[in-house]
């Protein structure tokens, strides 16, 4: 009998990933999955991001497990969009339960290099996406009267200071902010929202040549392999590690999504190996 | 297959409430249990004590959940006694994984009104205790070196104070600055250190008439009924309930102890009702 059993669960960005690893670690648990990600690269990214391929190899896998999926390509920034899927997805499933706004993307420049285009990108997706992600949902989980949990995908970054990341960090920030107020404004109806905090993710988000860049700037290109670059990862987190795998941050979107965590609720749950003590 | 299969985990304050709580279900994901409490109502706490006939209880319920315990009446002010209970039960249990932390006292007044004896009972247990405890464990998980796991029990009054018991709220941030110092000297070893943070839990600590006299000091003392009192004990949280139960805390304890949290280590983890949100 696992911790969700009979529960359904909305996750953005699912198409790979952490949010791939939610979909898959959730449905172990007995969960049904309303999957949604934008499936398409955007115009102001330094990285590749997920296809409609990914989003079926998320749908494979969940089904592999005997839960019930429904996947649809939708992009966060289009509220619209992303209410249809939630809408489609409890009428096809009677319910939901669990609220995971994962879809988050990564962009570097320093703050005053920032064009407005990836400003406005980094903030649309990783803070507004998140809150119509929330907006959409809240009304299903309200109508259930059974409370429910809400877990945002915040950062190490949002509770320190990064440069060269400075949308990602406000947008990160933000979540925390948007959290404790929901948790406020949820507490009476015992719909709980808290945030994971990872750090640096064995993900496609930081295995490129972007972030590569980044932490070894003065390098050229052909010089920037796993061995050089995963020593300076590890140099963020206190623990002897470069970074943490999807399902370690899975573990704790599951805990906080299950009844074991009734009373949890308004907190950052880090998995960060130390990284923000550090 | 327990999420603790094979573990051993040391538990301070094991007689009763939460610490018995921790041991029962530690045992029931698989561990083997050392356990101390001090067994006694010490002199400055406004509420009855945990005693022999608690541990003892403890004992039979760890035995019934198929755990195998080693618990002894120690005070965790006693290095010396704190450190001979370690030793016993690693000797005994053959490692150490798991260490919480959790022996812990509260009494009431203000700051200026608090006795010298109030003061040092209060921070000797809850902090220097909690040191002391640490100090006799760290070595015998080291030799495992396979890692391991160190939950302090902070509080919410670890992350926000309110009036009338300073000396409390001190040692409860103080558990926090000694969470995060040890989490950094033992992350190269893998040996995770956290704290819990709950809120007001259902046990004998918080449930008592001098509690209840300071969420109803403007009532008489037989007006304190728990129809009268839960709505102030709930009117601190966000969520509508007036207090945890000690498993809340257990499950929290419990998920910071298993491999399931392998790469967290540093964070206070409230089991609050949302109250670390609300000023």
């Amino acid at each position: 009998m696992g911790t969700l059993e009979g529960k359904v669960a909305f996750i953005t960005g699912a198409a790979r990933g952490q949010g791939r690893s939610h979909a898959i670690r959730l449905a172990e648990e007995g969960a049904d999955i309303i999957a949604i990600d934008i499936a398409h690269d955007i115009e102001t990214m330094q990285y590749a991001l997920a296809t409609p391929d990914d989003l079926a190899e998320t749908v494979r896998q969940v089904e592999a497990l005997g839960r019930r999926i429904m996947a649809t390509q939708a992009d966060v920034r289009d509220f619209d969009a992303v209410k249809g899927a939630v809408d489609a997805g409890v009428a096809e499933f009677g319910r939901l339960d669990i609220v995971v706004p994962n879809a988050g993307i990564m962009g570097f420049a320093r703050v005053e290099d920032f064009t407005e285009d990836a400003w406005a990108n980094m903030i649309a997706i990783n803070l507004t996406g998140v809150w119509h992600a929330v907006k959409a949902s809240i009304p299903h989980v309200r109508a259930g009267g059974r409370g429910g949990a809400i877990i945002l995908t915040s950062s190490t970054y949002a509770l320190m200071g990064a440069p060269n990341a400075g949308g990602y960090v406000a947008a990160k920030h933000g979540v925390v902010g948007l959290m404790r107020t929901l948790a406020l404004e949820l507490a009476p109806e015992f719909i709980r929202v808290n945030t994971v905090a990872p750090t640096v993710v064995d993900t496609t988000m930081v295995q490129n040549e972007a972030i590569y860049s980044l932490f070894a700037p003065e390098l050229p290109p052909e010089e920037r392999t796993p061995e050089v670059i995963y020593p300076r990862f590890q140099g963020l987190n206190a623990m002897p590690i470069p970074f943490v795998e999807p399902r370690d941050v899975s573990n704790a979107v599951a805990w906080l999504a299950s009844d074991e965590a009734r009373y949890v609720t308004g907190i950052n749950l880090s998995v960060d190996a130390g990284a923000v003590l550090k | 297959m327990g999420q603790l299969e094979g573990k051993v985990a040391f538990i301070t304050g094991a007689a009763r409430g939460q610490g018995r709580s921790h041991a029962v279900r530690f045992a029931r994901e698989g561990a083997d249990i050392i356990a101390l409490d001090v067994a006694e109502t010490l002199p400055t706490i406004g509420y009855p004590g945990a005693t022999e006939a608690d541990l003892a209880e403890t004992v039979r319920l760890v035995e019934e959940a198929g755990g195998r315990i080693h618990a002894t009446k120690t005070d965790v002010r006693d290095y010396a006694a704190v450190k001979a209970t370690v030793d016993e039960g690693v000797d005994r249990f053959g490692r150490l994984d798991i260490v919480s932390a959790n022996a812990g006292i509260f009494s009431v007044g203000r700051a200026e009104e608090l006795t010298s004896e109030q003061w040092n009972e209060v921070i000797d247990v809850n902090l220097t205790g909690v040191w002391k405890t640490c100090k006799a464990a760290i070595p015998h998980i080291r030799a495992g070196g396979r890692g391991g796991s160190i939950v302090l029990t902070s509080s919410i009054s670890g992350m926000k104070a309110d009036p009338n018991f300073g000396h409390y709220i001190a040692s409860k941030h103080a558990v926090v600055g000694l969470m995060q110092t040890m989490a950094l000297e033992l992350a190269p070893e893998f040996i995770r250190v956290n704290t819990v943070n709950p809120t007001n839990a259902n046990t004998p600590m918080i449930r008592n008439e001098m509690t209840d006299a300071l969420f109803a000091p403007d009532l008489a003392p037989e007006e304190r009924t728990e129809e009268a009192l839960r709505p102030r004990f709930s009117s601190v949280h966000a969520m509508p309930i007036p207090w945890v139960e000690p498993e809340d805390v257990t499950e929290a304890v419990l998920w910071l102890a298993s491999d399931a949290s392998r790469f967290v280590t540093g964070i206070q983890l409230p089991v609050d009702g949302g109250r670390n949100t609300r000023n």
